[in-house]
């Protein structure tokens, strides 16, 4: 294993005397940042598509707007994430003359696509809600919205935090791509540190471990924040 | 109070109501009994709209509720409505469940009035003869706390306010379709509308429900009572309408309805359950 030693202190040398320490610090931020995000957004504009899709069908809007919903569904779930960020960064923005980094370009990209996924999530949620609840809000007199807003959501919400947990924990690994665009994540700052000196072994290896690191942290987050919801199965 | 003319709901093909007529006054309790599937539900259910009528008509306090542009919303307020599961509202408190709609209404009024006299405001602006405001006489604070006091006082009613912070699922089915009463109630509403209060329940917590129920009866609570307990129906109703295949076969006082039914289905019924 002397090879092996000898790769580890070139890593290292790289890793703190040529500044490497800070393109991975750089990287994880950009990574951390774009999954979150990218999940804040997605559930906003997930759940929105969610209720659209649940709302009962009585006129012409609602119809058109659900065929919306299920195209732009469609739409993001049927083309790799590689695809959207290269069509959003090479042709739809150029095409509209709009210039923004690409870490934004990425936000927004994964964004558009988590809302696709959060979208079908949080719409088997709403259904897994007992109907009951949406009938008493609205015989006490509240309207659709609010009764949605305040009852059927959170609890909606309460019964999806595990598969929404599933598809934080995907949109950290699916960051690994944003560097097709020129994003600079953790692949980027140590595919730098191993073409330094073209020793690769060692910085995948460490990229491998932090992301393996970075999901667990996001899965003991997840287990925590559904801990703390539960509270109003059982309290006296 | 409320004038059902010819009420008919079909699911696609198969009609569940053939037409019903009758006419409920303040003050009454009308119990609904019946075999399953004889449409005594979806007639209740059709009261506050819960089920959209096919056609016909259903006049409240002389409006016709199956207007479309009747406010439905409004309406439904004045008629609170029992279910027999109880639907209370699992991600809220006891306490919670009840305050939630006086609050949002209270609240929901004083925006409006506010509203109101910002405009008032702008056109006093433009105008020599000034109007007067709208008068506010609450606040946020204060729509809560009344909601609040009132529902601690129905909770108190009913021996529940060491409840009031529990979550639903650590109650009793009987505790829960009390506060399901009590939540309705909060609403100061016209009409009371149970339907199978008590048929989800385990028998030795149906007396606690129904004991409610009578209690209400006997304030003056005008009420319709869709159920199976007929002990109940006769001792509490002022009418009993008994419905089949989805028409009223036969509509009159307890005494009667239990005694000398008229119509052979009800006697065939009723000889069965009793």
């Amino acid at each position: 294993m002397g090879n092996f030693d000898k790769k580890l202190e070139r890593f290292w040398e790289v890793f703190i005397e040529h500044g490497g320490y800070v393109k991975v610090l750089t990287g994880l931020q950009n990574t951390v940042w774009i999954a979150v995000a990218g999940l804040a957004i997605g559930i906003l504009i997930g759940t929105l598509i969610a209720v659209v899709r649940v709302m009962p069908k009585t006129n012409r809007l609602t119809k058109s707007l659900e065929g919306l919903c299920v195209f732009y569904v469609g739409l993001f779930r049927g083309t790799p994430i590689v695809v959207q960020l290269l069509v959003a960064y090479y042709v739809a923005l150029p095409l509209m003359g709009i210039n923004i980094p690409a870490l934004q370009v990425c936000v927004i990209v994964f964004g558009l696509n988590s809302a696709a996924y959060v979208s079908e999530i949080m719409r088997s949620g709403i259904l897994s809600v007992d109907p009951g609840q949406m009938e008493a809000g609205r015989a006490l007199g509240l309207n659709y919205r609010v009764t949605m807003m305040k009852i059927v959501i959170p609890q909606a919400v309460k019964n999806i935090v595990p598969t929404l947990g599933n598809e934080f924990i995907s949109l950290i690994k699916e960051t690994s791509v944003v560097s097709f665009v020129g994003a600079a994540d953790l692949y980027v700052a140590f595919n730098y540190i191993g073409s330094n000196n073209y020793e690769f072994m060692v910085p995948y290896l460490v990229m491998a471990l932090i992301y393996i690191v970075l999901v667990a942290v996001a899965a003991l987050i997840v287990r925590q924040l559904e801990r703390s919801l539960r509270k109003s199965d059982r309290r006296h | 109070m409320i004038d059902v003319i010819n009420l008919r709901k079909a699911y696609g093909s198969t009609e569940v109501l053939k037409g019903i007529t009758t006419t409920i006054r303040q003050g009454e309790k009308i119990a609904i009994i019946g075999p399953s599937g004889s449409g005594k539900s979806t007639f209740l259910r059709c009261l506050n709209r819960m089920e959209e009528p096919t056609s016909g008509s259903i006049l409240f306090e002389g409006r016709d509720i199956t207007d479309r542009k009747a406010d439905i919303d409004e309406h439904r307020r004045q008629m609170g409505m029992v279910f027999q599961h109880f639907n209370l509202f699992n991600n809220k408190t006891v306490l919670e469940n009840i305050m939630l709609a006086p609050v949002y209404l209270g609240l929901r009024d004083l925006r409006r009035l506010k509203r109101r006299n910002r405009l008032v405001r702008l056109r006093n602006l433009f105008h020599g003869e000034k109007l007067p405001l709208h008068p506010i006489e609450t606040s946020k604070a204060r729509i809560r706390e009344e909601a609040r006091e009132n529902a601690l006082r129905l909770l108190k009613r009913i021996g529940l306010e060491d409840k009031a912070n529990a979550y639903p699922s650590t109650l009793s089915g009987g505790q829960k379709q009390r506060i399901a009463i009590v939540r309705a109630l909060a609403m100061n509403p016209k009409v009371m509308l149970f339907d199978e209060p008590t048929s989800a329940l385990d028998p030795e917590m149906v007396g606690e429900v129904l004991d409610l129920i009578r209690q209400l009866a006997d304030e003056g609570m005008t009420m319709v009572i869709v159920t199976h307990e007929m002990g109940f129906a006769r001792e509490v109703a002022t009418r009993v309408l008994f419905m089949d295949g989805g028409n009223i076969l036969e509509d009159d006082t307890p005494e009667r309805i239990f005694t000398n039914p008229r119509h052979p289905r009800t006697r065939e019924f009723l000889s069965k359950v009793l």
